[in-house]
């Protein structure tokens, strides 16, 4: 779930298809399938026909995206590509596509390929396809596409989330931008006025969105490096029983209109500090001016190891291990995802808001040479985490959601729940690195 | 012959997925359709273990028992009060009808972001405001639990039309003559409906129940679309299928379990028919 892709509408006909749909797309299979692929022209002798891919993108919401990827396709000239735009579900129809023969060469996937598609070896290792320039990606962003020292996926772009004020409003309050979690309830206390909120964390009072940053906060992470269950400490505790007690404040903004991935609350001033995606950045420009800035997720006070942090996600480019052209499909990623820095800046600053996936194209884009625009891009090179770890499984991330709600909603006691999830977390953990 | 293309249909989009899911549940089928590793009933156990599973289905025993009598009872009302309108029934039949022709996930998301959102010039908290309240976050608050508040009159609005239409029709196959004789008998107002027009009703009111029942187990459209943010689904009020969603149909593509937790929501759904039709008899010759 990186970016400003926002949850597409889902209803249960579409649920049920998902299951059995699998089946019934490998039964169709056979009967004929598009898979945008054009079909292989062998019939020229001598001239060696060049192979056929097909390439799978989500649906990016800003205009003018899908023309420059079909316009990188066409730009290719050792295969012929066939770009599909997949709108709706594209990460679960894209992993039901890949059990079957239809599926794509080249696709993208939300923070690289999951765990259980490295395991079934769906995908193909893309470490030498990165070769050296691996040390100009995103630190954080690449090593959640690694596994077993291997890479798995070429990050596209990085899409960021980080803390956003209004100046103006903090000012008037005689309000410096926090440094510590302990700063930032005294800070939201005290800008929370009449009709304005202190601090807005999303609807459910970031139950759903700040699991990472108070871990992170807490000089923890969901998993040690050596793969293991990396919470179970009084630091956390207290991080996230933090969350409860702004819950309970009433310093923080709760049911606004359009949750935290869209800046009205900010720009309609029901808030003064909003944890929201970079991708905003153009909506509060416009509606706001000059008057906002951004900081990291500040750290906890209270923790020794504490640090700041900003969430990082990017979609990485993986190659279909039952492509019929896996080495050609490699050869087309590296080329558009490694070799071609140009295109990387061009999708990255010309349609959205986000920051270029390699540390050397930061100082070439124009949007963020001031403002926080800047800051931003820096933090996502200094203080950025991969929303969740590779390893950490849908299963952990709705155990991690329930915590996450019982404790800032129903109060629940962080230390049980905790425990609750280390249970669900090591069975799973067991089964995936085991 | 006609009906040829239907039943491959069925068969190939129905039956299979169907028998092809419960083969799934007895395998350790991650990523794949085509498992090997043979678990028996080892994922149904983890299912029947697993505490959330177990809360949603309980939480959907208590919605059913509340969701189908109310909608029972007001879509029957409903048709009551439409069927005896002398002026402008075709409108009122129609005004309550035309919610059924909104989609699910666009009434959700009305419910959602206009009428129950959580500042002050949301519908119902500018209701509130009038009579001097403070703005109430319907979504985001636990305690006291006013999601459902928003869940249930969403679901009410889609519903009542579609069930009232069905009774309507019902109704008007009531012959006059059993109310002729009635009045005659001095029959009124209670006893009359309690008398004549139920029991006629019946082969109608237990396909609506049974509906009904299907229709609050297989919940997933507007709890989906009011409830879930970016990827997380709160722990409170989750339908089974949006669980499964979560943990093993959707991006998780852990279809052994996903297959067994469909597989028990089935065999509760199918229970429950039974027992329901036992107790009122469908299918049993109208008296």
């Amino acid at each position: 779930m990186s970016g400003n892709v926002v949850n597409a509408p889902l209803d249960r006909r579409r649920l049920l298809t998902l299951g059995g749909g699998a089946v019934a797309a490998g039964l169709l299979a056979a009967c004929g399938s598009n898979t945008g692929r054009t079909t292989s022209s062998s019939t020229s002798g001598s001239g060696g026909a060049k192979p056929a891919l097909a390439q799978w993108y989500h649906q990016y919401g800003e205009a003018g995206t899908q023309q420059a990827v079909e316009g990188y396709a066409k730009a290719y000239t050792a295969a012929t590509v066939t770009v599909t735009w997949k709108p709706g579900d594209y990460d679960q129809s894209t992993a039901a596509s890949l059990l079957t023969g239809s599926g794509p060469d080249v696709f993208e996937y939300g923070n690289g390929p999951t765990i259980d598609m490295i395991k079934g070896q769906q995908v193909v290792d893309m470490t030498d396809a990165i070769g050296a320039a691996a040390s100009d990606y995103n630190d954080a962003v690449l090593k959640r596409m690694t596994y077993d020292g291997k890479i798995w996926a070429i990050p596209q772009v990085i899409d960021m989330q980080l803390l956003v004020y209004r100046k103006s409003m903090l000012d008037k309050a005689g309000v410096t931008p926090p440094e510590t979690i302990e700063d930032l309830r005294t800070a939201a206390a005290a800008l929370t006025k009449d009709k304005v909120k202190g601090l807005f964390l999303g609807n459910d009072g970031g139950a759903g969105l700040m699991g990472g940053p108070m871990l992170w906060a807490a000089g923890l992470d969901f998993l040690k490096d050596d793969n293991t269950f990396g919470f179970d400490d009084d630091a956390a505790v207290t991080s996230l029983g933090t969350l409860r007690e702004l819950f309970t404040s009433k310093h923080l903004l709760l049911g606004a209109p359009a949750d935290w991935f869209d800046a009205s609350a900010l720009t309609q001033g029901l808030t003064a500090m909003q944890f929201t995606g970079l991708w905003t950045f153009p909506d509060i420009k416009k509606a706001l001016g000059d008057d906002f800035g951004c900081i990291p997720w500040p750290k906890l006070g209270s923790a020794s190891a504490g640090k700041k942090s900003v969430p990082v996600g990017a979609y990485g480019s993986c190659v279909s291990a039952k492509s019929k052209n896996v080495d050609a499909a490699k050869a087309f990623a590296k080329w558009l995802w490694v070799d071609q820095t140009d295109k990387q800046l061009d999708f990255a600053t010309a349609y959205g808001f986000h920051i270029p996936s390699r540390k050397a194209l930061l100082a070439k884009a124009t949007t963020l040479q001031s403002g926080p625009a800047k800051d931003a891009a820096q933090y996502a090179v200094d203080f950025g985490h991969a929303q969740s770890p590779l390893l950490w499984t849908p299963k952990c991330q709705t155990a991690f959601g329930d915590m996450m709600s019982k404790i800032v909603k129903d109060g629940a006691d962080p230390k049980a729940q905790i425990a609750t999830v280390k249970a669900v977390a090591q069975a799973e953990l067991k089964r995936v690195a085991g | 012959m006609f009906v040829g293309p239907f039943v491959l249909g069925l068969v190939v989009f129905i039956y299979v997925p169907i028998i092809w899911s419960a083969y799934l549940s007895f395998f350790s089928a991650y990523n794949t359709v085509t498992p090997t590793t043979f678990v028996g009933f080892g994922n149904y156990l983890d299912m029947v273990r697993d505490p959330a599973f177990r809360s949603s289905l309980g939480t959907f025993l208590v919605f059913a028992a509340f969701i189908v009598p109310t909608t029972f009872v007001l879509s029957l009302g409903t048709a009551l009060l439409v069927s005896r309108t002398r002026v402008m029934q075709a409108f009122f039949r129609s005004v309550f009808f035309l919610p059924v022709a909104c989609s699910y996930v666009v009434a959700a998301l009305i419910w959602k972001m206009s009428i129950f959102s959580g500042v002050r010039f949301g519908l119902a908290n500018t209701i509130l405001g009038w009579l001097g309240r403070d703005p109430v976050p319907f979504l985001s608050l636990t305690h006291p639990p006013w999601y459902w508040l928003v869940i249930v009159t969403a679901r009410l609005w889609l519903q009542i039309g579609f069930y009232m239409i069905l009774f309507l029709a019902a109704l008007q196959r009531i012959s006059p003559t059993l109310y002729e004789a009635a009045a005659i008998d001095g029959a009124r107002g209670w006893q009359v409906f309690r008398w004549i027009t139920l029991p006629q009703l019946r082969p109608t009111s237990t396909a609506v129940i049974l509906l009904l029942l299907i229709n609050a187990f297989q919940a997933f459209d507007e709890f989906f679309n009011i409830l879930s943010t970016f990827g997380t689904y709160p722990p409170y009020a989750r339908p089974p299928l949006v669980y499964l969603y979560y943990t093993a149909l959707g991006q998780g593509q852990d279809f052994g379990h996903g297959s067994a937790g469909a597989v028990i929501l089935t065999l509760i759904i199918a229970i429950v028919a039974v027992v329901q039709g036992r107790l009122t008899g469908i299918g049993r010759a109208v008296d």
